[in-house]
């Protein structure tokens, strides 16, 4: 699956997670969905509040969510997933994001800032096992 | 009776309770989902107590969360 995300958006995320680290930052985002192909375009990227306030763990506030959701209806958007970072480890989704990734239909970012370059990627999790990266295609 | 659940129309025979509104709208994981009734916050231990009526707006989404380990 291609998923297409606009670099002003990748650097914005990249800036808002190293001013949030060492507490993991996350969010959602949101766009559209081209009907023939199935890629999926982000239009919007929300930064929400992380409720744990951890350097290891994250939950969306739902408050917010549903207001990005709303949002995005009203801009004739959808949600397309999430995203969150990992300040210290590489991006790949860890055992707790596999059990928590509760919507198969999402796409899951991970940007890892574990060194020195940010590294972003983008998976599907099915049933909350299987991982697959997708192609996360950043221009 | 007609409800908007996710912004989209609904129609259903007879009021039902959120509990079974999340299975007709095909949530995959029920469990796991925070619901707004008409702007408002419902907990999870009202899902069987709470009917819906028409006209209502249902909002669903899936908790969201993970961590680094």
């Amino acid at each position: 699956m291609i998923i297409h995300l606009k670099l002003a958006d990748y650097l914005a995320m990249v800036q808002h997670a190293r001013k949030t680290a060492p507490v993991e930052d996350c969010g959602l985002i949101g766009g559209r969905i081209d009907e023939a192909t199935g890629e999926k375009f982000v239009e919007k990227v929300f930064f929400l509040t992380n409720t744990d306030h951890s350097e290891e763990h994250f939950s969306l506030d739902p408050k917010e969510q549903f207001a990005a959701v709303k949002e995005l209806r009203a801009q004739g958007l959808e949600l397309l997933g999430n995203w969150h970072s990992h300040p210290a480890s590489p991006s790949r989704p860890s055992e707790e994001d596999k059990r928590l990734a509760y919507d198969s239909r999402a796409s899951y970012f991970i940007l890892s800032l574990n060194g020195g370059e940010p590294v972003l990627n983008s998976f599907h999790i099915e049933k909350r096992t299987d991982v697959s990266k997708e192609d996360l295609r950043i221009r | 009776m007609k409800l908007t659940v996710n912004g989209k129309e609904l129609t259903i025979e007879k009021s039902i309770n959120l509990k079974d509104l999340l299975v007709v709208a095909k949530a995959e994981q029920p469990d796991y989902v925070t619901v707004e009734l008409n702007g408002e916050f419902v907990d999870h231990s009202g899902f069987e107590s709470t009917f819906v009526k028409d006209g209502d707006k249902v909002e669903f989404l899936y908790f969201m969360g993970g961590g680094a380990r």
